[in-house]
């Protein structure tokens, strides 16, 4: 088991090493300069440009700038905002939280939906349910994510009134971020009603971003469920006896899970990433609008050191996801 | 006293393609005690039968019978809530392929409790205790440590063996064997009949063998019923249908064992079972008998009386010596 791990941890240096040439170039190939996207509409003199472009370095040749940012890396500095000033390093984890929050309500959402209704509808192959739910999924999945944003907008914001239609929480409460998680603090500062609303801030985001990974989910395992059904052993269990419930809520499901947990990995990989559009419309102060912020600003350290932290945790995230098939699956559990 | 009792079952799949009738006025007796071997090819419904009768058919089986009884139970009328008490419990099966029949997510032990605790009230260590003796019973050496094993830790034999354990967990009074030795290599096939007769000696259940293999039959079996393209087309104690078959189809099947072959290539019969489409007119075997003849081809047979082995065919073969 700590061989696989160390094999498995080993395996990152390359993918580190490419994500860091990749997120410094990315950022430099885009047009656009951030001297002159700091300096606003009133433009910059030449010699002010000068001065400017020696001090973040730009006049030095790239390989060693990169050399410079490289080593930074491996010595745990990301840089520093050229706006905001403060390291890439703290703004990011002011902001995680966010992101984290978000990301864990969506995934729960998705999973506790979606897998039952995938048993379902295996389970009722064929049957109205079963029509309905793929239908609903295929929609779900095609379905643009902010246009879908803006509908529920519309309807439950705008139409019914009963949600923000952005931020995190009522401007009218106000408490330390303790834990960074707004449900939690919101609890925790005792203040009539702060929880309440946060919960009505987060839920429409947490349905935009289920969507997509719910119609996965609810998919694969149908798909999942279905060809485990057909196998000997479900019918070894229907042998001995076993309520329908039984065997297709342990005997198949366990077995339907293995490629399941692949799919959530990889949602859950994607939402940390940063939702980035989902955060966008709702002005969900998180990993992905900081980095769309930052693109527009041309704010090299912030997004090259966002998108290698953002690759990191992703790298992570697909770890823990191979760990628990262990748990899952017998057969790869190591002797 | 009759265990089972069956009489003129039939099980019809409604497909793409109209109903495809694979078991066809099958009856189905067995007595405790008792050993009956049902033989046939691929395709003659021998499965099927004992699935409907355990109510394992998917629900485009449509199941008819004029009987279908167990210990007394009529099982037609059974709920599926009430078919689930006494299957596994009273009356359970065992399947070709034991490597695929255990789950590969569970131990062996919890795969074996979990019928004992569905079906028997038994606490936690009195469970425990049964599943170690189970395992000792069938013959699985280092018993405590096999019940946390898993399935892909295990020969095929070895899961047979498990196989055999969970179904007798709850002591049945009847036990299907749908062809438990098919997947197997010849040495473990000896040690598996072995072990079924002989937990079915001690134990006083009755055995249904279904099996294509007439040299199976030949070691375990007390009566012998060969099914073919879903009829039931001889029925005799093994002795008897191996010294005198009445049917062609069963005659043919007998000739193509290595073991009796006379001449230096071993007798085959042409063709295969027929499917859906090419359900022959008169008799189901008249296309591949080599004494069918027009009347074969037109009419049904009838079912010959029990003196010639309740054969269905017009022309019965080893009367004469029969009749004597």
């Amino acid at each position: 088991m700590l061989r696989y791990l160390l094999s498995r941890l080993l395996t990152f240096v390359p993918t580190f090493i490419g994500v860091c040439i990749i997120s410094f170039a990315f950022i430099r190939v885009l047009p656009g300069d951030p001297i002159i996207v700091m300096a606003g509409e009133r433009g910059v003199s030449e010699e002010r440009y000068q001065e400017l472009y020696e001090q973040f370095g730009f006049d030095r040749p790239i390989v060693v700038q990169f050399w410079d940012y490289f080593t930074g890396v491996l010595q745990g500095d990301l840089g520093t905002s050229y706006v905001t000033k403060r390291p890439v390093w703290d703004e990011f984890f002011s902001l995680f939280p966010a992101t984290l929050e978000l990301s864990i309500c969506a995934i729960l959402l998705a999973i506790l939906l979606g897998i039952p209704a995938g048993v379902i509808a295996a389970v009722n192959r064929g049957k109205f349910f079963d029509r309905a739910l793929m239908s609903s999924a295929l929609v779900g999945y095609s379905m643009p994510i902010f246009w879908w944003a803006l509908l529920l907008i519309i309807v439950f914001s705008g139409n019914l009134g009963w949600t923000p239609v952005s931020g995190r929480i009522d401007l009218l409460y106000f408490f330390d971020a303790k834990t960074g998680f707004m449900l939690i603090d919101s609890l925790l500062s005792g203040q009539d009603g702060a929880f309440q609303s946060a919960v009505r801030h987060l839920i429409l985001p947490a349905i935009v971003l289920a969507t997509i990974p719910l119609a996965v989910i609810a998919r694969q395992t149908r798909s999942a469920m279905l060809e485990v059904l057909g196998e000997d052993y479900i019918r070894t269990a229907r042998a001995k006896g076993l309520a329908p419930m039984r065997v297709n809520g342990v005997h198949a499901l366990r077995n339907a899970m293995i490629p399941v947990i692949t799919v959530v990995g990889l949602s859950v990989g994607m939402l940390l990433a940063g939702a980035i559009l989902t955060e966008t419309i709702f002005s969900w102060p998180g990993i992905g609008k900081w980095m769309v912020d930052s693109i527009y600003r041309r704010d090299y350290p912030v997004v090259q050191g966002g998108l290698l932290l953002v690759a990191l945790l992703v790298m992570v995230v697909n770890l823990l996801v191979d760990l628990a098939y262990g748990l899952i699956n017998p057969k790869i559990r190591k002797r | 006293m009759t265990l089972l009792n069956i009489k003129n079952l039939s099980v019809e799949f409604e497909t793409a393609g109209g109903a495809f009738r694979a078991v066809d006025g099958v009856d189905i007796a067995v007595d405790e005690n008792d050993i009956l071997a049902i033989v046939g090819e691929s395709g003659s419904g021998k499965s099927v039968s004992m699935l409907a009768m355990m109510g394992l058919l998917p629900w485009t089986a449509t199941i008819t019978a004029d009987e279908m009884s167990f210990d007394g139970i009529d099982l037609r009328d059974l709920s599926a809530k009430q078919r689930r008490k006494v299957i596994g419990r009273d009356m359970s099966m065992i399947f070709q392929e034991p490597m695929s029949s255990l789950n590969p997510c569970f131990t062996v032990g919890f795969q074996i409790k979990e019928t004992l605790r569905i079906h028997m009230d038994m606490d936690r260590a009195q469970r425990q205790k049964r599943a170690v003796e189970l395992l000792e019973l069938v013959g699985i050496p280092d018993p405590e440590r096999r019940l946390k094993a898993f399935p892909h830790q295990m020969s095929g034999g070895m899961s047979q063996r498990v196989m055999i354990a969970m179904a007798l967990a709850c002591k049945p009074r009847l036990l299907i064997a749908d062809e438990p030795t098919t997947a197997l290599d010849v040495t473990i096939q000896a040690q598996i009949l072995d072990l079924l007769t002989d937990l079915q000696k001690e134990t006083g259940m009755a055995l249904i063998l279904i099996t294509h293999d007439m040299g199976v039959v030949a070691e375990t079996a007390q009566r012998v019923q060969v099914q073919y393209a879903g009829q039931k087309v001889e029925e005799q104690p093994v002795r008897d249908l191996f010294a005198h078959p009445h049917h062609p189809y069963t005659a043919a099947l007998l000739d193509a064992l290595p073991e009796r072959a006379t001449e230096r290539h071993l007798p085959t019969i042409p063709g295969v079972v027929p499917g859906q489409y090419d359900r022959p007119q008169g008799c189901l075997f008249s296309p591949r008998c080599k004494f069918a003849d027009d009347k074969c081809r037109a009419v049904s047979p009838p079912v010959q009386p029990r003196d010639l082995g309740l054969a269905r065919c017009h022309y019965p073969v080893n009367a004469k010596e029969d009749a004597v």
